[in-house]
């Protein structure tokens, strides 16, 4: 899967989630940028991505996320 | 992981519109309640449960009524992350006709709330408290072989139980509902641990049992958390991950499951369970259509695998009848016939005398199930309609959508299993006074009368967006066509019987007109399902020397299209009459009024019954239905779409 592929992908995810319409995926964002971006959401949008993409991220990968580009790195390396 | 539990595939799939409407909910006027209860009620992931939640917590926010959704509070003590879980609750409930409120309190809270009088939860004044406990908060004390340590283990975590149902009897009066333990998969010895005392596994057994034993007949409630996860798999049931991650006690992938189930058992305490089983006949509780392959034909013998299948629906049924739950049928057949098997087959599980009412005809199944409701006096909140064939199915959750309709898989096999995961008639008490509720309805199977007609059958017929496609007898049809003369008896008006070679010279024959019938909806395709041979009289006439159909499509004027497509032709060929006969069996009652319904002129009865019919084809005008035409391998092939 290439990167704009992926990206469309999370928007889509990501809307679906936060149950918003308006929100810009981008690789720099990150939990400090959504309004209810919580550690809960957080892990029912990883749920989300694993179910999205059919891969399993492990427990020390989900805990380096940083931003939605650390993300799709893992992403293009598992999908 | 099992498919139709996780997926809870007895539940129809999402609308396409699911979005939009969940959006559309904040400008509706008036009581939220049904929109939001018709929202509910298809399969939703846990960011669907989630969204549906967070819509039903604005409307109350901003005071809108939710009625006639029945309001009940709930408080959750928990000693794992239930966050995940609370909406899924919120939107599950509303399935079940429940306008949930969930009290949540801080995380790990459980004996606080429930021993301090004034504790969030004591104070909310919840209508019932869930225990949501999970095995590891527990204070359980391993001793392995030793029976009286383990003993007392158990006696000291069911006091513990009873304190905390104490503390809430004390101070809110809330029934209690106890969840049982779903012990870890891994073992320490392997089929040792269920037997030897003081392991985790005998342990949690132990526990599970006397908590069952205390609840029943406490007035408080059992919610067997143990049972669910057994049935689903317990290595599917537990995430690990997940819990290290959060403390959340279960894979997140069973919550809608678990939040149904919860959504169950409120509505089960409220009363709201279902009271009736409608069966269909047909493929449903045996093999094959009574009307055509006759009691000989119809699949239920013991040792038959397909027969096995429908008699488990068969048993289901009558274990049903027997806890109370009352038994009718709706059938697209002849009175009699749809009898016959109940009276005469030696295999039939079911007798007339379970059946409270039985409707066989030939009217759309949204009447007779609104006239079962009426002559049982039970709402149609109450009744659960089981059904193998994916039309009826959506007939019924359109027109009557208070009723419940479960989705079947393809393989009769497990019709019976995915009745009973629906868990529609979930009780949480039993009283023996329900082993007689069955026959105070006298069963009898009485015919309800039908009153009003329901309304919507056509709307809902032309949303199905079918195909009717027409072509001539050919050699790829012919083995199909040759089944369908020497098997159909309902739909038959004279019941001629052909064999190959004599359709094949049928086929060939220049002055013959044949028909082959194909019908397609959005289901999928139903094949062949009608055929008609007109062969030429005196002059200027067609006589219709075959006509025959499917009753699995009658209803959907399916007859009026295809005299549509006959007078195309026969105006092509210069014909001026066509000439039907209607020759009675003991099978064909059905289609006495065929031609009359077509518009065709009666010119002689005779004493057997035989009739006969004359159509001008000048001027004639058959009504038609909203589908697609298909016209092939003939002088006037083409296509168009009728509305």
């Amino acid at each position: 899967m290439d990167e704009p592929q992926i990206y469309a992908r999370l928007t889509e995810i990501f809307k679906d989630v936060f149950d918003e319409d308006s929100i810009e995926v981008t690789p720099e964002l990150s939990a400090k940028d959504v309004d209810g971006w919580d550690s809960l959401t957080h892990i029912r949008l990883i749920l989300t991505v694993e179910k999205a993409f059919k891969i399993k991220f492990s427990t020390s990968e989900i805990g380096k996320l940083e931003n939605v580009g650390d993300l799709v790195t893992l992403i293009k390396a598992r999908a | 992981m099992n498919q139709l539990y996780a997926e809870l595939q007895w539940l129809p799939r999402v609308p396409l519109e699911f979005s939009a409407r969940l959006k559309a909910l904040r400008n509706l006027a008036g009581p939220l309640g049904r929109e939001v209860q018709a929202l509910a009620s298809s399969v939703l992931d846990l960011n669907q449960l989630t969204k549906l939640a967070n819509a039903i917590g604005k409307a109350r926010s901003e005071g809108k009524p939710l009625n006639p959704l029945t309001p009940f509070r709930l408080a959750v003590l928990s000693n794992s992350t239930i966050d995940l879980i609370v909406p899924a609750l919120v939107a599950s409930a509303a399935r079940y006709g429940i306008a949930l409120e969930v009290i949540q309190p801080s995380y790990d809270q459980v004996a606080q709330e429930a021993l301090t009088p004034d504790s969030k939860v004591n104070g909310s004044k919840p209508d019932a408290v869930l225990f949501a406990l999970d095995y590891r908060a527990l204070p359980l004390k391993l001793s392995l072989g030793d029976a009286e340590v383990s003993s007392a283990t158990v006696q000291g975590v069911i006091g513990y139980l009873l304190a905390l149902r104490d503390g809430i009897k004390a101070n809110s009066n809330a029934v209690c509902i106890f969840q049982t333990f779903a012990p870890p998969v891994e073992t320490l010895f392997g089929s040792l641990d269920r037997a030897l005392p003081g392991t985790l596994r005998s342990v949690i057994d132990g526990i599970n049992r006397e908590l069952t034993e205390f609840v029943l007949g406490s007035g408080d409630v059992l919610f067997d958390v143990a049972g669910l996860a057994e049935t689903v798999g317990l290595a599917d049931w537990h995430n690990t991950q997940l819990w290290n991650l959060g403390k959340f006690s279960f894979s997140d992938e069973l919550v809608p499951l678990y939040a149904d189930h919860i959504a169950r058992t409120v509505a089960a305490i409220r009363g709201k369970s279902r009271k009736v089983l409608i069966l269909d006949l047909d493929n449903t509780v045996w093999g094959g259509v009574i009307g055509d392959d006759g009691l000989e034909g119809i699949q239920i013998a013991q040792g038959d695998a397909r027969g096995e299948a429908h008699l488990a629906v068969q048993r289901m049924a009558l274990d049903l009848r027997q806890r109370g739950i009352v038994l009718a049928v709706c059938s697209k057949n002849t009175d009699e016939v749809a009898r016959e098997p109940f009276e005469k087959h030696t295999e039939m599980l079911l007798k007339l005398e379970h059946i409270a009412v039985f409707q066989a005809n030939w009217n759309d199944k949204a009447t007779n199930i609104q006239a079962i409701a009426e002559e049982l006096s039970l709402g149609l909140d109450a009744m659960v309609f089981l059904d193998d064939n994916p039309v009826e199915r959506g007939l019924v959750r359109k027109l009557l959508p208070q009723v419940a309709v479960p989705e079947l898989p393809e393989e009769p096999a497990y019709y019976a299993r995915t009745l009973a995961a629906a868990g529609y008639f979930e009780a949480v008490a039993f009283a023996t006074d329900d082993l007689k509720r069955a026959g105070f309805y006298q069963d009898n199977a009485k015919r309800a009368n039908l009153q009003k007609q329901v309304g919507g059958v056509a709307a809902y017929l032309a949303s199905l967006d079918m195909t009717i496609t027409f072509q001539p007898f050919d050699a790829t049809g012919r083995a199909r066509i040759v089944q369908l003369i020497n098997k159909s008896n309902q739909y038959n008006l004279t019941t001629r019987r052909y064999t190959d070679p004599e359709v094949a010279e049928a086929e060939n024959d220049p002055a013959v007109f044949t028909l082959q019938v194909r019908l397609a909806d959005i289901f999928g395709d139903n094949g062949m399902i009608s055929v008609v041979i007109c062969r030429p009289g005196e002059a200027g006439v067609w006589e219709i020397d075959t006509w025959l159909m499917s009753c699995r499509v009658l209803g959907r004027k399916v007859e009026h299209m295809m005299l549509r497509e006959i007078l195309d032709h026969a105006r092509a060929a210069g014909i001026q009459k066509l000439v039907g006969a209607y020759r009675p069996t003991d099978r064909n009652k059905l289609v006495v009024d065929h031609y009359a319904k077509l518009g065709f002129t009666k010119v002689e009865e005779e004493k057997s019954g035989l009739t006969r019919w004359e159509l001008a084809v000048e001027g004639a005008r058959p009504e038609s239905a909203s589908m697609k035409i298909v016209s092939r391998g003939s002088s006037i092939a083409k296509e168009e779409f009728f509305t």
